[in-house]
């Protein structure tokens, strides 16, 4: 049955199935990487979500608001890195603006994605088309944004469409961060591994949701 | 994951190498400085109600930046995982740990990662009351043109700077002057490097970049950035004018007279016959500007794994910048009596 809300302990279990699918996607991640970067972004995130998994069954999970935001802090201290400040912001900022809520919708997605999406361009300092998670992120939160009003499984189907599609575009980019941004054109065709990451989790939010 | 080795390190676990490098480092400081947390090395003694002169980032470029702790260098490094920034949280615990109730200067290189997680370090030591100020080292010439200085990258230049303000951490009493006068040491600061062989990846033993055998890359950052052009191999005699031209294009205005730091630093592979031979040919080449060498450096300091390559950094001194380079330092990465 889909589900039309998430509790914070279905909170708790949707975030550790995106760790896990990001722990098995770590090939595909590291691989996208090595095209474009030094090939470590799997490995890292790896690290981050095995330190997320820890956590999160560490204690009893508060509020919705803890839940990712344990995510955004086990990652930060997990991984270092650029990928570890920018993740780590995401889950964070998106957490704190679902401060209070008891139940996750489709709105409290919108909230989440738009609050962790300005947390990471405000902290990165990165735009849509530079070739970063911010381009699989940002059309994310802007479709959740469009479908608050919806159920919450076809909101997060139209916002798993949108991130893939976001991921999608960023292969035709050039890089403006990062060591991929030393290739210049030589990037082109080639998806950027943040953007991966994102992918991977908001599918895992959207196959947690519809199942 | 495979855990292929064909740089043939001699290492233990890969995915260890951070943690354990660190390990051994804290054994060779011999006792004047002491792990704290997770991976933090900072100075045991410490001059009391004194600003605190903090650098860091990934690790992997050994002896920097957590080599360069001890009495007149840094108080304290915040050490992250192979070519990663420390996290906040390891930021933070260094911070806690070399603040002395005046304050500390985030000093460190110029990269992405390192920024945003230093800034997050400085929000985090802010909710417990210490003061931050945070100066960063962006002396790669090749890497930006001077319009954009805020876009090069840190590298060689930091083994003077953090040597200058490390001078200036044992004199001066308030934070906003240790964080002036590491402002101008940066300032002062320029580096050209060059590879001509690549470093690789303890994790996955891949190389860091490629290069033909044949072309050195001048310009070159340490990881393998595109740097200003591809040239065929050359002479050490030829490459330092080139290294130097580069300098001398830049916007630090050198005249007859002025006096340097001349740092010749080897990326990792490169041997000190080749830094050695190159220094000979550079010599000549300052003093006929009229540019006086006040003292040289020769090392490896600033590397990348088993990179080849070779910088040159040089560090114009005012008089206030010469009485803290004057000051002896002693660090297991620079030691000057």
């Amino acid at each position: 049955m889909p589900k039309a809300t998430l509790s914070k302990d279905e909170v708790k279990a949707m975030l550790i199935l995106a760790c896990e699918r990001i722990i098995a996607a770590e090939p595909m991640l590291s691989e996208a990487d090595r095209n474009l970067g030094d090939g470590d972004h799997g490995m890292g995130m790896e690290r981050g979500m095995r330190a997320s998994i820890e956590k999160l069954n560490a204690a009893e999970v508060e509020s919705i608001e803890k839940a990712f935001a344990t995510v955004g802090m086990a990652m930060m201290s997990s991984m270092g890195g650029a990928s570890g400040a920018i993740f780590g912001t995401f889950f964070r900022n998106g957490g704190k603006a679902l401060n209070g809520k008891e139940v996750f919708d489709a709105a409290g997605l919108a909230v989440f994605l738009k609050a962790g999406v300005d947390g990471v361009k405000q902290r990165g300092g990165a735009a849509i088309g530079d070739k970063t998670c911010v381009d699989a992120m940002e059309p994310a939160a802007n479709k959740a944004a469009e479908v608050a009003g919806d159920s919450l499984p076809e909101a997060i189907k139209a916002v798993a469409a949108a991130t893939e599609a976001g991921k999608e575009a960023s292969k035709a980019m050039v890089a403006k961060f990062g060591r991929a941004k030393t290739l210049g054109e030589g990037c082109i065709g080639f998806p950027d591994a943040g953007a991966c990451s994102v992918v991977v989790i908001i599918d895992a939010f959207r196959d947690f949701i519809v199942a | 994951m495979s855990h292929a080795n064909p740089a043939k390190k001699i290492i233990n676990n890969p995915l260890k190498c951070a943690d354990e490098l660190f390990e051994g480092l804290v054994i060779a400081y011999d006792g004047k400085a002491r792990r704290v947390g997770t991976r933090s090395i900072v100075m045991n003694a410490l001059r009391p109600d004194a600003p605190a002169l903090l650098v860091g980032g990934g690790a992997g470029h050994e002896p920097i930046y957590h080599g360069l702790v001890g009495k007149g260098m840094a108080d304290g490094a915040a050490v992250g995982e192979i070519f990663a920034a420390p996290p906040p949280d390891i930021v933070l615990e260094a911070t806690q740990a070399v603040n002395r109730g005046k304050g500390v200067l985030f000093l460190y290189g110029n990269y992405a990662g390192d920024v945003m997680n230093f800034d997050i370090g400085a929000e985090l030591a802010a909710e417990e009351g210490i003061t931050v100020k945070t100066v960063i080292i962006a002396d790669d010439v090749c890497s930006a043109p001077p319009s954009e200085k805020h876009k090069r990258r840190g590298v060689a230049g930091l083994v003077p700077i953090t040597k200058i303000a490390g001078g200036a951490s044992m004199s001066v009493d308030s934070l906003d002057e240790l964080a002036r006068i590491a402002q101008k040491a940066c300032d002062n600061t320029r580096t050209v490097g060059v590879s001509t062989k690549p470093g690789s990846i303890p994790a996955t033993g891949k190389p860091t970049f490629e290069l033909a055998d044949d072309i050195i890359g001048l310009g070159m950052g340490i990881h393998g950035e595109k740097g200003v052009a591809l040239i065929p191999m050359c002479t050490a005699d030829e490459l330092a004018v080139k290294i130097l031209d580069l300098l001398f294009a830049d916007d630090l205005t050198l005249n007859a007279g002025d006096e340097i730091v001349f740092f010749v630093n080897s990326l990792g592979s490169t041997h000190m016959m080749e830094l050695l031979i190159l220094l000979r040919a550079a010599k000549p080449i300052l003093e006929k500007r009229g540019i006086k060498i006040h003292q040289t450096i020769v090392d490896n300091i600033v590397t990348c794994q088993e990179m080849a390559g070779v910088s040159f950094s040089i560090t114009k001194l005012d008089a206030e910048l010469k009485k803290f380079w004057d000051l002896p330092c002693e660090s297991v990465g620079y030691t000057k009596l």
